[in-house]
């Protein structure tokens, strides 16, 4: 069965690691905040300014001052530190964050990215997803494999305007987990219960498929 | 005004000699730490043709959104423009001149044009859509894209707490791209939420020092929440 959106989270969760800083994007990059291993200390930034973001606050501790990237009110967890968007993308661009989890329409076999423009029907900019995809090293996507007409999103080349020129490495997508590397997508997990079979069919771009692809643990 | 006092008692006094097709810098994050004051007396003004650098476009009824509803934006440059119904339709009927910017990029802009830097490189954006038409560059084995400055006629700022002397505290994220911004104006006029006397804010807690300062106005906001989130009661 494909991941739901909550697994996909729990499964890109395994890959923090304890006084990990981390930027999490919209979507369901957010929801792996649910799923921080018990013990571990995790630092989340949020690009508007704020190093330590914490969870939603009561009606009573809202503030309209203290907001994450998606606009939303949050609050600052004990030893959070705020900041102009100067200096949070010094911090992003000058790879200080350890791990950036973002979302994706397509990705390609050289690590490229389009996740902010579909000409002729959606402009809404690109935020700091540009800045945040040229500035880490350790970036993870979080997709849906295909569309809902099955149509894949992991390509050849890049359809839609780019925000990113071969910078991604790592894809978890709601069948499997991906690494990319010399022009290719490896699949090295794919999510439980889906076949070898379903992943290439619905991978476009070059998939080299290992002899035993395990399947994921959470 | 006196000295070192840039306090003004009005709206008028705070935007004075601000004029139809200048460049304007306006701060906040989605509605966080808007000048709302200043744009509200932007729209009373009436100036038109204004080129506007704000991270985003307000809401269609509130924030840059006003002066985007009284078509008196003629360029924005901006990195996310989602919320705005009135923006995307200006936008797509071209009436509306908009230079999407990443939002690292475009801060940097501004600090960079505040510092008196022209221009700098940054990997951010190369190979896509925002490097058309510039100067790339490969420096240690990676590619970067040549991005130039941006200084404002006026630079609209808002602030926690100000001194008489100009000298700015932020609060929480409401900071954003204010501080940037208060460096990069001709004319910087910080809307606050407290006004004090020098002496009263530590020398050691001041973001934004006074010499980046022109006016300051004391104001009064609304802070209108876009996405109210809240946990669960227990």
């Amino acid at each position: 069965m494909a991941l739901s959106r909550e697994q996909l989270a729990q499964r890109v969760a395994k890959e923090l690691k304890d006084g990990y800083y981390v930027n999490l994007g919209i979507g369901i990059p957010t929801l792996v905040a649910n799923y921080i291993p018990e013990g571990m200390e995790v630092m989340l930034q949020s690009e508007n300014g704020l190093l330590g973001m914490g969870e939603f606050p009561t009606e009573d501790t809202i503030d309209p001052d203290l907001i994450n990237a998606g606009k939303q009110t949050v609050t600052a967890v004990k030893g959070a530190s705020f900041f102009s968007s100067a200096e949070s993308f010094a911090m992003i661009r000058g790879g200080h964050v350890d791990l950036t989890v973002l979302g994706a329409f397509e990705v390609d076999v050289n690590g490229s990215i389009a996740s902010w423009m579909i000409p002729g029907k959606l402009i809404k900019g690109m935020g700091g997803a540009m800045d945040l995809v040229a500035g880490a090293e350790n970036i993870i996507v979080t997709m849906m494999h295909a569309d809902k007409y099955g149509n894949s999103k992991l390509l050849p080349v890049c359809e839609l305007p780019l925000t990113g020129y071969g910078c991604i490495k790592r894809v978890v997508t709601d069948l499997a987990f991906i690494e990319i590397k010399d022009g290719a997508f490896h699949l090295l997990e794919r999510a439980p219960g889906v076949s070898v079979e379903e992943i290439i069919s619905k991978t476009a771009g070059k998939l080299v498929v290992p002899e035993h692809v395990p399947e994921m643990t959470f | 005004m006196a000295g070192l006092n840039k306090v003004v008692s009005s709206y008028e006094e705070a935007l004075a000699g601000l004029s139809n097709d200048m460049t304007i810098m306006v701060g906040g994050f989605g509605l966080c730490g808007i000048p709302e004051g200043l744009i509200n007396q932007m729209v009373k003004m009436g100036v038109k043709g204004l080129t506007a650098i704000s991270n985003n476009a307000g809401v269609d009824d509130f924030g840059l959104g006003l002066l985007l509803k009284h078509r008196q934006i003629a360029t924005m440059i901006a990195s996310y423009v989602g919320e705005n119904a009135t923006f995307e339709q200006q936008m797509l009927s071209g009436e509306l001149n908009v230079i999407l910017t990443p939002q690292g990029t475009l801060a940097e802009k501004i600090r960079a044009g505040g510092a008196g830097i022209p221009a700098f490189f940054t990997a951010t954006g190369y190979g896509t859509p925002v490097a058309d038409g510039k100067e790339t560059r490969e420096i240690k084995g990676r590619h970067y894209v040549l991005e130039e400055s941006l200084t404002a006629d006026f630079a609209l700022v808002r602030a926690w707490k100000a001194d008489t002397m100009g000298n700015l505290v932020f609060r929480k994220t409401a900071a954003n791209f204010n501080p940037m911004m208060a460096t990069a104006g001709k004319i910087t006029v910080v809307e606050a939420e407290f006004i004090v006397e020098p002496g009263e804010l530590d020398p050691d807690h001041i973001h934004t020092p006074g010499i980046y300062v022109d006016r300051v106005i004391q104001g009064t906001f609304e802070k209108r929440i876009e996405q109210r989130t809240v946990k669960a009661a227990k």
